[in-house]
């Protein structure tokens, strides 16, 4: 597998519904094209966590997941509010989702933070008022 | 512990999965919050949560769970329960609240299981 593989997809922001279908098909097409079970869980975690803050706090966005030899790379972009305080953001437990965003079962403000648990290496770059892109990265054969 | 014991012990309707109820399950886990079950489960094959939209299915699914229990007399709708017969999860409802409904099943033998 020398060249890399990518899969796009959009993520609709209008309902809270669908949030998490794109993770869902990564998934799938990890498995297909045979990475271990325990690599396609910490990436399709990390990915889904990513869908649901881009659903709650940025009306979606769109996901690229890029699979090379060594690194699945997954690419969230959104063109939400940013985040103010990156620093805070990361902190368990912090979180400015809506309150009914509670009840739906999110919004503890572990979502950044699993992200970051699941992956080897996650950047986010964000800016008020423009958007917010996090790039992880999951070894494989790790 | 098999799913069908799970069913049983609970007094739970299997609204999903009546050809995994001789699946084998070792451990378990409850919660309502689905970003914790995605922080600390490992190999819990089980969830039983009050929460009840299709994100429980998809967390379900995230971390590979075979079964999911709804508590509380939550009933799921068609597009839950269309969710897990995707992802080959079997759904169980029961009237039990989540602490009796844990308990039960704990003093069973079906364990809490590690931490990730």
């Amino acid at each position: 597998m020398s060249d890399v593989i990518k899969f796009h997809f959009d993520v609709d922001g209008e309902n809270f519904t669908s949030a998490g279908e794109a993770s869902v098909q990564v998934k799938k097409l990890l498995r297909q094209i045979g990475i271990s079970p325990d690599c396609i869980r910490r990436v399709s975690v990390a990915m889904y966590e990513g869908e649901i803050n881009m659903v709650i706090h940025a009306n979606g966005g769109v996901a690229d997941v890029l699979v090379d030899d060594e690194k699945i790379t997954v690419i969230l972009a959104d063109k939400g509010p940013g985040i103010k305080d990156i620093h805070l953001a990361m902190q368990e437990g912090y979180s400015t989702a809506p309150d009914n965003v509670r009840s739906l079962g999110f919004g503890a403000g572990m979502g950044l933070p699993n992200m970051k648990r699941y992956t080897d290496t996650m950047d986010i770059e964000s800016e008020l008022g423009v958007g917010t892109t996090v790039t992880m990265t999951v070894n494989i054969n790790k | 512990m098999k799913i069908g014991s799970i069913a049983e012990l609970l007094g739970a309707n299997v609204i999903y999965g009546n050809n995994m109820l001789d699946c084998e399950v070792n451990s378990a886990c409850g919660c309502d919050m689905m970003s914790d079950v995605l922080a600390f489960v490992k190999d819990q094959a089980v969830l039983l949560t009050g929460l009840c939209n299709p994100q429980v299915v998809r967390t379900a699914d995230m971390m590979d769970m075979r079964c999911i229990v709804f508590v509380r007399g939550k009933k799921p709708s068609e597009d839950i329960v269309s969710l897990a017969e995707e992802a080959g999860i079997a759904v169980l409802t029961t009237d039990l609240r989540m602490y009796t409904a844990c308990g039960l099943l704990y003093s069973n033998g079906l364990a809490g299981g590690n931490l990730a």
